[in-house]
């Protein structure tokens, strides 16, 4: 195993210094908690469940706001358990949809136990031998730079893996109630009218 | 002779304003299928598990779009903590049409605990199912199935019967000339 030394932290700040409007979908576990907590809006959905979906609902998300870029904010575990939406966001191309796979190696969520990713599975190769575009693998400050400049600039879709110390997350919790949090993105997005009715 | 329930799918998919289908291909839906794909106002999305069907669906909705999601019922088996986690936590609309195996004149012995399996499964995470095993019941359930869906909140699955479909959409049933070995 690499020597992780980015702080999960530090890698978020970052992020957020280019976030301007993109809305963003946090996988659950850790990843929620970091977005949570470097940047709390009401255009951030928050999974709580669904493990293996963050990048599916990314992409629903990216072809209904093709104007808007959209980030998935994720964890290696949870990547890993959808790890075929790669291949689908590759088919569809979304040019907004951009992919932050936070990697510790570990299930951090459930006590750090390893994932495959501590064991040789490489997320960036994964995405590219799907079809992805863009791919990034970072392991120091310079590369996330680069990620941001990837992100304002493009092009998208991209998916960046983040390798990163298996350390605490700030434990930042949003709300819990998911029709709140549905309906506040909606809201955010649509306006209050309109998130409250079919379109 | 009224259109196949196919071609009134798609004619309400328009109608109800579903922007994108997600699918994991069915013979029963090849129709419906390639409808989709060949309309520019859908976005096709071939997926490569139904579960990435209910990611895809909420995320439509949050952008919101409208999204409905197309699968056999076997696939049904890998939408089940999605369903329950993401839809019904958080009660999002949600559309699917389950083509049926396993159920009636199957010559597939795999498919029949899943295809005995998938209406309990889906009403037990809450989703409304319509079972229908004739054109007429189809496209009404179709009609119903999307306003409930997206009107009101509402997760509903319209499952195909193979009455319908026929048992032979297996391409081994159709072929002309099998070796048995
Ligand atoms: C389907 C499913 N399986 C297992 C879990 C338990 N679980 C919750 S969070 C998590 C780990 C997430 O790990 P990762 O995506 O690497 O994020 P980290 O917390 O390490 O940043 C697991 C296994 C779950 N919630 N759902």
């Amino acid at each position: 195993m690499s020597e992780l030394k980015l702080e999960r932290a530090d890698v978020m700040a970052k992020l957020m210094t280019v976030r301007g409007d993109a809305l963003i979908i946090a996988g659950l576990g850790s990843p929620v908690w970091d977005v949570a907590s470097s940047d709390h809006k009401p255009e951030n959905f928050y999974l709580w469940g669904g493990m293996g979906c963050a990048i599916s609902m990314g992409l629903g998300c990216a072809l209904a706001q093709p104007d808007r870029k959209v980030w998935v904010i994720t964890g290696d575990g949870e990547a890993l358990m959808g790890v075929g939406s790669f291949a689908t966001v590759a088919s569809q191309r979304p040019a907004n949809l951009a992919v932050v796979v936070l990697d510790n190696e570990h299930y951090g969520e459930t006590g750090m136990q390893r994932t495959s990713t501590s064991h040789g599975a490489d997320l960036a190769v994964m995405a590219g031998g799907a079809g992805i575009p863009t791919t990034l693998a970072i392991t120091d400050m310079a590369g996330v730079d680069g990620l941001t400049a990837a992100l304002t600039s493009g092009p998208l879709p991209l998916v960046a893996v983040v390798k990163i110390a298996a350390s605490k997350p700030n434990l930042v919790l949003p709300a819990r109630d998911g029709v709140y949090l549905k309906n506040r993105f909606r809201q955010a997005v649509l306006g209050a009218t309109d998130a409250m009715h079919a379109s | 002779m009224a259109d196949p329930w196919t071609v009134e799918a798609h004619r309400l998919f328009k109608k109800h304003g579903i922007k994108t289908v997600g699918y994991v291909p069915d013979a029963g839906l090849t129709d419906l299928i390639n409808a989709c794909d060949a309309d520019n106002d859908i976005k096709a999305v071939v997926m490569t598990t139904e579960e990435e069907g209910i990611g895809l669906s909420s995320g439509a909705w949050l952008g919101g779009e409208k999204a409905a999601i197309l699968m056999q019922s076997s696939g049904v088996g890998n939408t089940v903590n999605a369903i329950a986690s993401i839809v019904s936590s958080c009660q999002f609309p949600l559309f699917m049409i389950v083509t049926m195996r396993g159920q009636y004149g199957e010559s597939n012995p795999w498919q029949i605990p899943m295809g005995q399996a998938t209406a309990p499964v889906l009403r037990s995470v809450g989703v409304r199912v319509y079972e229908v095993d004739t054109e007429e019941d189809a496209v009404g359930a179709i009609e119903n199935g999307l306003k409930m869906a997206f009107v009101s909140n509402a997760a509903v699955a319209v499952l195909i019967g193979q009455k319908l479909i026929g048992a032979k959409s297996f391409i081994a049933d159709v072929a002309e000339e099998v070796t048995h070995v």
